[in-house]
Order: C-alpha cells, then sequence, then structure tokens
C-alpha cells in the first residue's frame, strides 16, 4: 500500500490540515470527519494549557495526529521552548517548526530553523521544519535529523499556489525526506499539481478555512490530494519539446 | 530617513491639489492593486481622499478578503486596567490631565493583583493593556513590579504608559513584557504644541520616536495611532499610516498594530474638533487593511457596540472587551473619573457570544507566557 511515513508513524491520507482562521471549533471537528485528514496542524501558542477557556485539543477526534506548531516564535530558542511544552502537555513529539522573523511578509527564517530542528531531534522529536525552498537548508535539516521538508508554496495565506515550483522540484529530486509543501496553496488544482510533481503531502490551512464552505473544500482538497498522488504514481506521460513518430522512421537502417 | 524627517517632508505638501488629480479610474486602480502588490505613499492618501469615499464598498470587499486571507475569522479579545490616574502632563483632551480636580487613585500591588485576579478569573480575559496617567510615580520598579504581578494571571501584557527610553524598555520585557502602545495623538508639530501645554508629552519628537526604541528593544508587539479630533483627519489619518509603514518596513521582527481612536467627551464636557464620522472612521479602517494587509487594527470600547459589530469583517483583528476606564474600576471599591466614556458597555460573555453568532472566533490566548 502506498503510505505516508513520517518519523515511523503511518498515514493513508497525504493532506494535513490546519486549525488557524476558522470560526468556530466544531467547524474544525466537522472538517476533520469528513475530510478524512489524519494530521493537523495546531498552534500552541493558541492552546490554552490552563483550561481556562475552550480549548482545540477537545475538538480533535482521536486518531488524527496532532502537529503542534511554534506559530509566534522568533527564534530557535523560543520554538524550543515551545516544543518542550507542546511535549510536557500530552501532544505527543511531532512538531512543526515555524519560526518567523519578518511581520511583513510573514516569512521563515531558515537558519535559526536548521538551529531548533539540531536541537529538537535530538530530543527525540519528530521535527517538520517549515522554511523557504532552498536546497542547502533542506540538506542541513536532513543531516539535522528532520522527519520531513516543509517549503512554502507562496507566501503565507497568499493563497498564489506553486510560485516557489522550480525550487520545489529541487527538493524533491535532491532530499532523501517526505517533502511536504506548507504555504501557499489556495487551490485543489495547487495540492494536486505539488502531489504530481512528487512531494509527500500538502499542508493547507487557509485556504480551507476561509473558503465558503469550510467542510466541503476540505473533501475537495483530499480528492486533489489522492488524484495528484494517484497521477504522480501512474507517472504522468512526458511533454515531449521534439516530435516522436509513433513508429520508427530510421529502424530500416542496419548495423 | 527618521520618522519627523518623514513628518517634516509633508510640511508643505499640497493636499488639495494631489485631490483634485484624483478621478475614479486611479482610485479603483489603487483598490486593484491591493492586497497583490505592496502600495506606496500615494496610494495610500488616495484611499484616504474625500474622492475616496465614494468606494467605500469597493474598499470593503477588498479588505474582507484580506483580512479572511491573512487572519482567518478570528478577533482577539483583550481587556484593558488602569492602575493609576496621577498624571504631570496637560493634555487640553483628556479627563486625567494634572489641572483637573478628578479623584486620583495610584493603586498598591495588592490592588493590581486583585483587579488582575478579577479580570484573568471572573471576566476569563488572558491579554491585557495596563494604563496609567503619565507621572514619575510610575517609576520603572513600580511598573517592572506591576508587570510581574500581571504576568501570573495574563499570557500577554501590553502597557500604554509614559514613553521610556530603549534601555528601561528592555528591562520591562527581562520581567515579560510583550508590548507597548504609544499615540501619538497629533502628528501635526505645530498643532501638538496647543494640545501638550506643560510635562515631558510636550515633547512631540521624544513621543514620535516611542514606538522606534520599543522595537529596537525587541518587544513583540508595537500599537500606534492618532487620536482623531485632534488635527485635520485625514492629514493625521496619512501620516499615522506612514508612521505604521516606516515602523513596519525597518523593524521585521515586530508585529505592528493601528488604531484609530475618536475623542470621547471627558471629564467637563471637553468639545472634539475636527471630528471624524462614522464614514469617514470605515474609509480609514479599510485604507489600512488595504495598504497593511499583515498589520493588525485594534477597534476600543470607545467605539458603540452597533458600529463595532459592523466593523467585524472589515478587517479589525483585535476588540477590547468588558472595558473599565477607571482607577480599580473593575473588582475595588470606586470613586475613580474615567479617562473617557465608552459606548459598547457590553460584558465579555456578551461580546463573546456576538462574535460567535456572526461566525467568528474570540481568541484569547495568543501567546505562551512561559517563553
Ligand atoms: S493623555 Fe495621558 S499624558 Fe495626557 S493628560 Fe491624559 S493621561 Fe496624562
Amino acid at each position: 500500500m502506498d503510505k505516508l511515513i513520517i518519523g515511523g508513524v503511518e498515514f493513508n491520507n497525504r493532506l494535513i490540515t490546519g486549525s488557524g482562521k476558522f470560526s468556530s471549533y466544531n467547524l474544525i471537528r466537522e472538517m476533520l470527519n469528513e475530510s478524512k485528514s489524519e494530521m493537523i496542524t495546531i498552534a500552541l501558542r493558541r492552546v490554552d494549557l490552563t483550561g481556562k477557556s475552550e480549548n482545540v485539543l477537545d475538538y480533535i477526534p482521536k486518531g488524527v495526529k496532532l502537529l503542534p506548531n511554534t506559530s509566534g516564535a522568533r527564534t530557535a530558542e523560543e520554538a524550543i521552548k515551545i516544543a518542550r511544552i507542546a511535549r510536557a502537555s500530552g501532544c505527543g513529539d511531532f512538531i512543526k517548526i515555524e519560526i518567523i522573523n519578518d511581520m511583513k511578509y510573514l516569512m521563515p527564517d531558515n537558519h535559526e530553523t536548521v538551529r531548533a530542528t539540531e536541537i529538537l531531534a535530538k530530543e527525540g522529536f519528530i521535527v517538520m521544519p517549515y522554511i523557504n525552498p532552498d536546497l542547502i537548508t533542506a540538506k542541513k535539516l536532513e543531516a539535522a535529523g528532520a522527519a520531513a521538508i516543509m517549503p512554502l508554496g507562496a507566501p503565507i495565506g497568499s493563497n498564489k499556489g506553486l510560485l516557489t515550483k522550480p525550487m520545489i522540484e529541487i527538493l524533491v529530486e535532491n532530499c532523501n525526506l517526505p517533502i511536504i509543501v506548507d504555504a501557499g496553496i489556495g487551490k485543489p488544482s495547487h495540492a494536486c499539481e505539488a502531489m504530481e510533481m512528487g512531494c509527500s503531502a500538502v499542508l493547507v490551512d487557509t485556504a480551507i478555512a476561509t473558503s465558503e464552505n469550510p467542510v466541503k473544500m476540505a473533501i475537495a482538497f483530499n480528492k486533489a490530494t489522492q488524484a495528484g498522488r494517484e497521477a504522480y504514481l501512474a507517472k504522468c506521460a512526458k511533454i515531449n519539446n521534439h516530435a516522436v513518430a509513433s513508429s520508427s522512421l530510421t529502424g530500416f537502417l542496419r548495423d | 530617513m527618521m520618522m519627523d524627517r518623514i513628518v517634516e517632508s509633508y510640511n508643505d505638501f499640497d493636499f488639495e491639489n494631489f485631490f483634485r488629480s484624483l478621478d475614479s479610474k486611479k482610485i479603483l486602480d489603487v483598490i486593484d492593486r491591493s492586497g497583490e502588490k505592496v502600495l506606496e505613499d500615494m496610494d495610500l492618501l488616495t484611499l484616504l481622499s474625500p474622492q475616496a469615499q465614494e468606494f467605500l464598498e469597493e474598499m470593503a470587499i477588498k479588505a474582507n478578503v484580506i483580512t479572511k486571507q491573512y487572519f482567518g475569522k478570528e478577533i482577539h479579545i483583550y481587556a484593558p486596567l488602569y492602575i493609576s490616574n496621577i498624571c504631570d502632563n496637560e493634555c487640553t483632551y483628556c479627563g486625567f490631565k494634572h489641572s483637573n480636580p478628578i479623584k486620583r487613585r495610584h493603586l498598591t500591588y495588592d490592588e493590581i493583583e486583585k483587579e488582575s485576579k478579577y479580570i484573568s478569573e471572573t471576566l476569563g480575559v488572558h491579554s491585557i493593556i495596563l494604563l496609567t496617567g503619565e507621572s514619575y510615580i510610575n517609576s520603572l520598579e513600580y511598573l517592572k513590579n506591576a508587570i510581574t504581578i500581571l504576568k501570573k494571571y495574563f499570557n500577554t501584557v501590553i502597557i500604554e504608559v509614559q514613553p521610556l527610553s530603549v534601555e528601561e524598555y528592555f528591562e520591562l520585557k527581562t520581567v515579560g513584557l510583550d508590548g507597548v502602545t504609544v499615540y501619538q495623538e497629533c502628528y501635526d508639530k505645530e498643532l501638538y504644541k496647543t494640545y501638550h501645554l506643560s510635562g515631558k508629552k510636550s515633547d512631540y519628537k521624544y513621543r514620535l520616536d516611542t514606538p522606534e526604541r520599543a522595537s529596537i528593544a525587541d518587544l513583540r508587539s508595537v500599537n500606534i495611532g492618532a487620536l482623531f479630533g485632534l488635527g485635520n483627519p485625514v492629514k493625521e489619518a496619512f501620516l499615522s499610516g506612514l508612521h505604521l509603514r516606516y515602523l513596519t518596513n525597518k523593524f521585521l521582527n515586530t508585529q505592528f498594530s493601528i488604531s484609530i481612536p475618536r475623542i470621547k467627551e471627558a471629564y467637563r464636557n471637553i468639545k472634539p474638533q475636527n471630528i471624524i464620522s462614522d464614514k469617514q472612521f470605515v474609509q480609514f479602517l479599510l485604507a489600512y487593511r488595504l495598504c497593511f494587509p499583515t498589520s493588525g487594527i485594534n477597534i476600543s470600547t470607545r467605539e458603540s457596540k452597533e458600529f463595532r459589530d459592523n466593523l467585524l469583517p472589515l478587517g479589525v483583528t483585535k476588540f477590547s472587551a468588558g472595558s473599565v476606564t477607571e482607577v480599580g474600576g473593575y473588582s475595588l471599591s470606586n470613586g475613580s473619573s474615567p479617562q473617557f466614556e465608552t459606548d459598547d458597555h457590553r460584558s465579555v460573555v456578551e461580546i463573546v457570544d456576538m462574535l460567535k453568532i456572526k461566525g467568528y472566533q474570540p481568541i484569547f490566548k495568543d501567546w505562551e507566557s512561559s517563553i
């Protein structure tokens, strides 16, 4: 079977969802139930561990893997602290490293991300770093013990699709880890395209949460992700720049 | 260029002439480019122009899309906590000004603790703005101890106190200070003098550079704005927008937000001049959202509840709730005067219910205090 394996854990579904930007927690539960997504990212800075206010964790069905993220962190040290708090509070070993130092375009800080990954991987975390797609960074993350690489397709929230496609292709060709496109995916067709390229999964948050019908949109993304994956496995017919005759034109020549 | 230079560079600018040069095509073109391209200074002024008032609906549609894209349907909830109304300054428009014979109060540490406990446990709010008048009595030590107490109860603590030095902001950061709110009040330097008669606040430049000092001290968030009712509204909105742009470009690491406070009647019927209409208020808010897609926009309880609710889809990201503007007004025996009258008197629970009915998720916590 074609399973996605991250940090030794098997997933049947390759659509990872997000829990930010929704209008209610109930909607998150419904979205997960209907989309069959098996992994959801949650911003730990939003989780009230004191139990004083409503908790998003109560709305996530059992069996859906939690991917706490370090959003809000601006340095490796802050991300590391958030990761440790997430683990100590029962959110598990998975952690998405998100370190943003640019509040204008919300670009990830690759350097700080590598630093945080080095430390957290040693502590046994299953580290999924969010980066600006760059091969050198990806290779450093691989060496540091990351479990997957999460390049952005376009700036967060922009819904612009795979603007960084050529860079992501380089990562797919050269990395041994699952490549999961995170940020920028605005339409199911973008998710499908990422999967056709050979990415292992996609993470979609804004495009689902802010659509008119988030549940229906999540279902659409699930189907698109599957379609893209199947196309990738079926090996799409090559686009040829040169004419190809259906039967050989030079086969009459003998050695 | 420093911010005071930017303000100066517009001293002789012919605003009227610029407005005359605008036509519908130019305004629609700016609205069209917003959200995709970085808008220039003149684009901001175009959106703030009297002519653009005819395109509020087009601006609103775009602002709604941009807001959902970057902030989703979440609204952050915070409450103000006044711990002192003692003030050494003489700002003509304020109920706390030195010469006002109002009952003054300066909370003790025990009282701060009691108020904090009440707000966090009874109201359930986890994000607080600590406010004082501007006085020598709010020593660095007093502020430091107050923040230390607040940090036991709140995830996010922001101060709106007298402008401090970089070193002082650094010092407060060590006990957990997250951010600073500082309003320039009036960007027009000449007019500024006429409203700020005495006290440290009469130093225009020191105040203007305060958000910058807070950013140098690497605080997580800085909120700025003009107090509408003092200067020419369009110019004030324009210069505060330029201030936001200046800061956003210079300090990538800080989350900036802007407020659009309108003067409210305070002690002794202060009658504001130049007060902006609801329509202008909405126009300014939309212009900011179109020009600054990732910046926060706060709406306080100065505004009426109907008005606030209608602003929700237009770009707002933060809402104060259950606000009391008197010192010790939440849980202690009372008698002190409010800094200004609030208009939205709903409780936190009522605001949360309203947000949910309107399809918004109230966010109480947005940062981990132990980090
Ligand atoms: S606006 Fe601030 S500084 Fe001015 S009088 Fe009021 S409290 Fe004092």
